[in-house]
């Protein structure tokens, strides 16, 4: 008796977590999320800073972005939504349970600066800035700020800090949305943006962002 | 050949996902390539911000474009000030008031001064914008002359390089036109479902926008942080084109008509600051200023009045300044 009742409430408090949060409300804890993350640490680094591979494939630095959209990409690598051989591999050693309190924890550190690897030019970087912060209206190319915040800090647990994210990560994530390759987005948001901008579009946004400094994680840290 | 060219731009503008093409096709083509040819439009492409610096302007006009440039898209700084909710110039004038289909504010800079149906007089180009930091900002306008004014003034006529005064063509990509009448007329409910799905990702369920850390990101629709009833945009029809042509953000032309016309709807049905214009009582005010809008009417789901209500949003009892403010009252009718 006391169990179904115990059950019931549980589904109900699980059924209100839904509604609020739609289908990623699980209440992560970073702690469990700290040793569940052990199977991370060899390519996100333990301090979730990732790292910028030049010729080979990125691992996206997982400190400070959302919970909830970490979460989210874990639930679609697992159900295919998201295409990567590595991390379908991870994120099928995880139960529900554990993607949450893995992206608990990772959302919870602190912000690490990011590379941006050797070949740029000062042409290059001010083109990034202006994709960044004005986009290129001639091309129908949005501003990367209008969704991803002012600075590229992130909004909400939809649209994920790109500042101070690996160049390596950033341009091959933009290039397979304009390859559909990657088509994860809510109502192909980023896709559509994805497929206007030319390769050096994306060299030169990646560039930008992952030379830009998290500003809120800064003036948090201050 | 004519004919041909004609042909192109139907077949382009047909087709849904490629207003980026259509518009690199009409607006950066050679100029004897351009469509506009065959339909006799107007077609003006606007400088950049980038062309404002290689430019042999003023040192000293390049500072006041480029302050009116960053007013226009931070018109935030003014909060408070001027600026009574949440809205800059560029949330509704997309991609800096430059974008074809999201009423470029260039068009404003060689059609006026010119008699304007809302006031019911001759409007210059700082009256106009005037009107709306009083409707669309909730606000209260900067002073003629100001500071404020002339950047503003200058950014807009700036943008306006090279595009004849008082064109004897139409505007290519003037306003916010409207998509074609719905099969359906707009239903409250549809519009609710279809805002929900595509529209509240950003603009939130309660259509209150977004601010990340305090900053603005996505406008409210509605709200005290949104127009007020005065502005153009509540108007349903002028909503509708809005949303048809440039939303959601980077898939403009993406939404089916009868989609744009249902969430105009359902938009044009929640409550916003009232209008600066109203005389004390909703049902004077509905009929002498709100012809197309949905004000002073009674909303089906829950039987409320629109715009019955005292509130004023932000700026609370401050009035706008430039709201029934007359012009040329002695100028006689003889020399029509």
């Amino acid at each position: 008796m006391v169990n179904k009742h115990y059950i019931t409430r549980l589904s109900l408090l699980l059924g209100i977590g839904l509604m609020a949060g739609g289908a990623l409300a699980q209440q992560g804890d970073p702690a469990r999320g700290q040793a569940a993350a052990a199977t991370c640490t060899a390519c996100h680094q333990a301090d979730g800073s990732g790292m910028n591979v030049p010729n080979g494939e990125s691992w996206p630095r997982l400190a400070g972005l959302s919970a909830d959209y970490i979460a989210k990409q874990l639930h679609d690598f697992q159900a295919g939504r998201r295409q990567n051989a590595t991390m379908v591999t991870f994120a099928n050693m995880l139960d529900d349970q554990q993607i949450a309190d893995v992206a608990a924890y990772y959302s919870q550190l602190p912000v690490t600066p990011a590379q941006a690897g050797e070949e740029f030019d000062a042409a290059l970087l001010a083109r990034g800035q202006q994709l960044a912060e004005r986009g290129d209206w001639n091309a129908y190319i949005v501003s990367c700020q209008s969704c991803h915040g002012p600075g590229g800090t992130g909004v909400g647990s939809t649209f994920p800090g790109i500042a101070s994210q690996h160049a390596g990560y950033l341009s091959a994530q933009l290039t397979a949305w304009k390859n559909e390759k990657r088509s994860n987005d809510p109502q192909n948001l980023m896709g559509a943006i994805a497929k206007r901008m030319s390769d050096n579009d994306i060299q030169a946004v990646s560039v930008w962002y992952a030379t830009q400094a998290d500003s809120q994680a800064q003036e948090t840290a201050q | 050949m004519i004919t041909c060219r004609r042909t192109l731009v139907i077949a382009l503008s047909g087709c849904s996902l490629a207003f980026g093409v259509v518009y690199a096709a009409t607006v950066v083509a050679q100029p004897e390539e351009r469509p506009d040819a065959a339909l006799n439009m107007l077609v003006h492409e606007p400088p950049t911000m980038e062309d404002l610096e290689h430019s042999d302007l003023h040192p000293e006009l390049k500072k006041v474009i480029r302050y009116g440039h960053d007013l226009f898209t931070n018109t935030q700084q003014l909060r408070g000030e001027n600026v009574f909710n949440d809205m800059n110039c560029s949330s509704c004038h997309l991609g800096e008031g430059r974008v074809p289909f999201s009423a470029p504010v260039w068009a404003a800079a060689i059609t006026l001064p010119d008699f304007r149906g809302k006031n019911q007089h001759v409007n210059s180009l700082e009256e106009r914008i005037a009107g709306c930091f009083a409707y669309s900002m909730n606000g209260v306008p900067p002073e003629y002359g100001s500071d404020e004014m002339l950047a503003l003034s200058a950014y807009h006529q700036w943008l306006a390089t090279g595009a004849p005064v008082y064109p004897d063509k139409p505007i290519y990509g003037r306003g916010f036109p409207a998509p074609d009448e719905p099969a359906e007329a707009p239903s409250y409910a549809r519009g609710q479902a279809a805002y929900q799905e595509n529209c509240s990702i950003c603009h939130q369920e309660d259509g209150s926008g977004h601010y990340e850390n305090g900053e603005y990101v996505f406008p409210a629709p509605w709200g005290d942080g949104s127009n007020n009833w005065g502005a153009g945009i509540a108007r349903v029809g002028t909503m509708a084109g809005f949303i048809y042509q440039n939303m959601p953000l980077g898939q403009p032309r993406s939404l089916s008509s009868q989609d744009a016309w249902d969430i105009a709807y359902f938009i044009s049905s929640q409550e916003r600051p009232q209008d600066p214009r109203f005389t004390g009582d909703v049902a004077e005010t509905a009929e002498r200023f709100h012809g197309r809008s949905l004000y002073g009417q009674t909303r089906e789901s829950d039987g409320h009045v629109l715009g019955d209500h005292d509130n004023y949003g932000e700026k609370g009892d401050l009035k706008p300044w430039n709201v029934g403010m007359p012009r040329f009252e002695n100028l006689s009718d003889e020399q029509q």
